[in-house]
């Protein structure tokens, strides 16, 4: 058996979630083939063997359209005799799953958050209702495609340097069908959707002249910011911020939550996060309930104290 | 112009979720249906293009008879006609081939639907439909104005956004702020009631994966208050270990 694994990056640098993929391929057994579409380094290609591949193919190419990159995909799958397709969870990736499901005839499953149960036929766990439940899934064609969320597996470090080589694959020029006329970047340094810490704040901080202090926390921590949706909503801050149901779905090993009341749609965008703390002048606030860690009190006051405390760790 | 809106028929967004019949069955007691919150999008978007582009919009739902009162509410706030496929939603893959059945007879210029469902998650079926039509799929869609042929959109990228443009037809999944959500006023109500609402029996084709059991996550083991903040900054370091 042969699975592919889709690499992702983003600056030059692999995602944390695209090495997950490939240590999750890995743990299924099999040969492990890692395939970079557009450009990365060579040697951060390579050192995806020590997360557990065998070879790199990488093609080379804008891949603006889902439509090339799932012609790539599924060239490269045929050409390696791959039978399973393990992308790391993004909309990105469960769009090219989605086509190449159609391609090849697959079985998908997108947020899968373990590995799969083989003792009676091809099962895996995966969440759904927004993180409110998991579904027990099978995959009954012969073909499959799994889309792994974050911090299913632990990153594999121990193998050597994989073998990097161009693939070839033959894109027609009618899957280039997207125009890209330009792009802007999310504000803040750190990756919301791949970031470690992430600190949150809500309408209790009463107006975007107040965010002053939640960067600065964020940063003394390395984090990325989040926000409510009303935030986003009022333009306090950037959609790209918004967190929750229907916003961005976090799942960092600390989310600290800031004058956020904690409704049901703002937790489904954070119930994967390891842990939770949260900062509210409301001891009766509902995030408490969904929380591991958890202070009453006022945000103007608590947090650059925290801010202050951090630095002098 | 043709505008096909998909949407689903999903619990509403505060509902509780608990399944029966051995955790085999989502279970539907005392829950409320809504339209999906990105298709919600989805439509409110085609309403504003028929408002300012001229428009005929269909509604599409693959759903048995109970998804009627959601798909006269997408009626309500502005389509010209609806289509329910009738067939329970098996999976996503039987789902983007049962929409691309009715868009392939009905030669729409733009397929719309939201980002992704909120009980399954899948984000998938937006590339499905266009794989199966030949067609690109864009998503998750934020901002869509049509001039011409050519539609010109900005999307979600991971760390930002890109600003794009393609030429029509295509399938888009959409997401905010690609519009406000609308509700129905009384006339929209009234005149959905008469408004041509078809059932079509599906296109069989078989699913790809099947459900099982279902699970409900470990509940968490209880808060740790701190009074005061270097009790919190004690807690983060030695008991959760994360500074
Ligand atoms: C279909 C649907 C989808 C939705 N999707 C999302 C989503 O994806 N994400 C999302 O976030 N919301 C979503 N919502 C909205 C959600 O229901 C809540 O309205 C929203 O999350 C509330 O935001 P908030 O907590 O910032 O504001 P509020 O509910 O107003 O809470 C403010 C909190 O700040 C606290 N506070 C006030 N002052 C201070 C202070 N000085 N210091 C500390 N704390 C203070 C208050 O006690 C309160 O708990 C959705 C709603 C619907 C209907």
């Amino acid at each position: 058996m042969s699975i592919v694994v889709v690499i992702d990056s983003a600056d030059g640098t692999i995602k944390k979630g695209s090495r997950e993929a490939v240590s999750y391929a890995t743990q299924m057994g099999g040969d492990v083939i890692a395939l970079a579409l557009g450009d990365a380094p060579e040697n951060e290609l390579a050192s995806l063997g020590k997360n557990g591949a065998s070879k790199v193919i990488t093609v080379a190419g804008e891949f603006h359209s889902i439509q090339e990159a799932a012609t790539a995909v599924a060239e490269v799958m045929n050409n390696v005799g791959a039978d399973t397709l393990v992308l790391a969870q993004s909309a990105k990736a469960s769009a090219i799953g989605g086509r190449v499901a159609v391609k090849q005839g697959a079985s998908m499953a997108s947020n899968v958050v373990a590995l799969p149960d083989t003792a009676n036929g091809f099962s895996v766990k995966t969440s759904i209702f927004s993180g409110k439940a998991f579904a027990n899934v099978s995959l009954s064609k012969e073909k499959k495609i799994l889309v792994v969320s974050k911090n299913v597996v632990d990153i594999k470090e121990d193998g050597g340097d994989a073998v990097v080589e161009a693939g070839s694959v033959n894109i027609p020029d009618a899957d280039k069908n997207i125009t890209v006329t330009g792009q802007e970047k999310a504000s803040g340094d750190v990756l919301l959707t791949d970031a470690d810490i992430v600190v949150s704040a809500g309408r209790g901080l009463k107006g975007p002249e107040n965010w002053g202090m939640i960067e600065d926390l964020a940063k003394a921590l390395g984090a990325a910011t989040g926000c409510s949706k009303p935030v986003s909503d009022m333009d306090w801050r950037p959609h790209s911020e918004h967190v929750g149901q229907t916003g961005i779905k976090v799942a960092p090993t600390l989310y600290i939550a800031i004058g956020i009341s904690g409704a049901i749609q703002h937790l489904a965008g954070v119930n994967s996060s390891k842990h939770i703390v949260v900062i509210n002048t409301d001891e009766e606030a509902l995030f408490f309930k969904a929380a591991d860690y958890g202070i009453v009190g006022d945000a103007f006051e608590i947090i650059p104290q925290l801010t202050e405390a951090i630095k002098a760790l | 112009m043709k505008i096909l809106v998909c949407i689903t028929h999903v619990p509403d967004t505060t509902s509780k979720i608990s399944f029966t019949e051995g955790d085999t069955k989502f279970d539907s007691t005392g829950v409320q249906y809504i339209i999906g919150p990105y298709d919600d999008y989805a439509i409110a978007r085609a309403v504003e293009l028929k408002e300012s582009n001229g428009a005929a919009i269909t509604v599409l739902n693959v759903g048995g008879v109970e998804t009627e009162p959601t798909i006269r509410k997408a009626l309500a706030i502005g389509a010209d006609e609806a289509i329910r496929v009738n067939a329970a939603p098996a999976d996503s893959l039987f789902v983007a081939q049962q929409i691309a059945h009715v868009a392939k007879d009905g030669s729409y210029d733009l397929i719309l639907m939201g980002r992704e469902s909120i009980d399954y998650n899948g984000g998938q079926v937006h590339a499905m439909v266009g794989e199966i039509l030949g067609i690109p799929s864009i998503s998750p869609v934020m901002k869509l104005e049509i001039e011409g042929s050519k539609a010109i959109m900005s999307r979600e990228i991971e760390g930002g956004k890109e600003f794009l443009e393609a030429e029509l037809p295509f399938v888009a999944g959409c997401q905010e702020p690609i519009a406000e959500w609308k509700i129905p006023n009384m006339r929209g109500i009234m005149t959905a009631r008469t408004k041509p609402l078809n059932v079509v029996e599906p296109v069989s084709e078989d699913a790809a994966v099947t459900y099982g059991t279902y699970e409900m996550p470990a509940p968490k083991s209880g808060v740790k208050m701190a009074s005061s903040v270097d009790e919190l900054v004690d807690l983060l370091k030695n008991d959760a270990k994360v500074l």
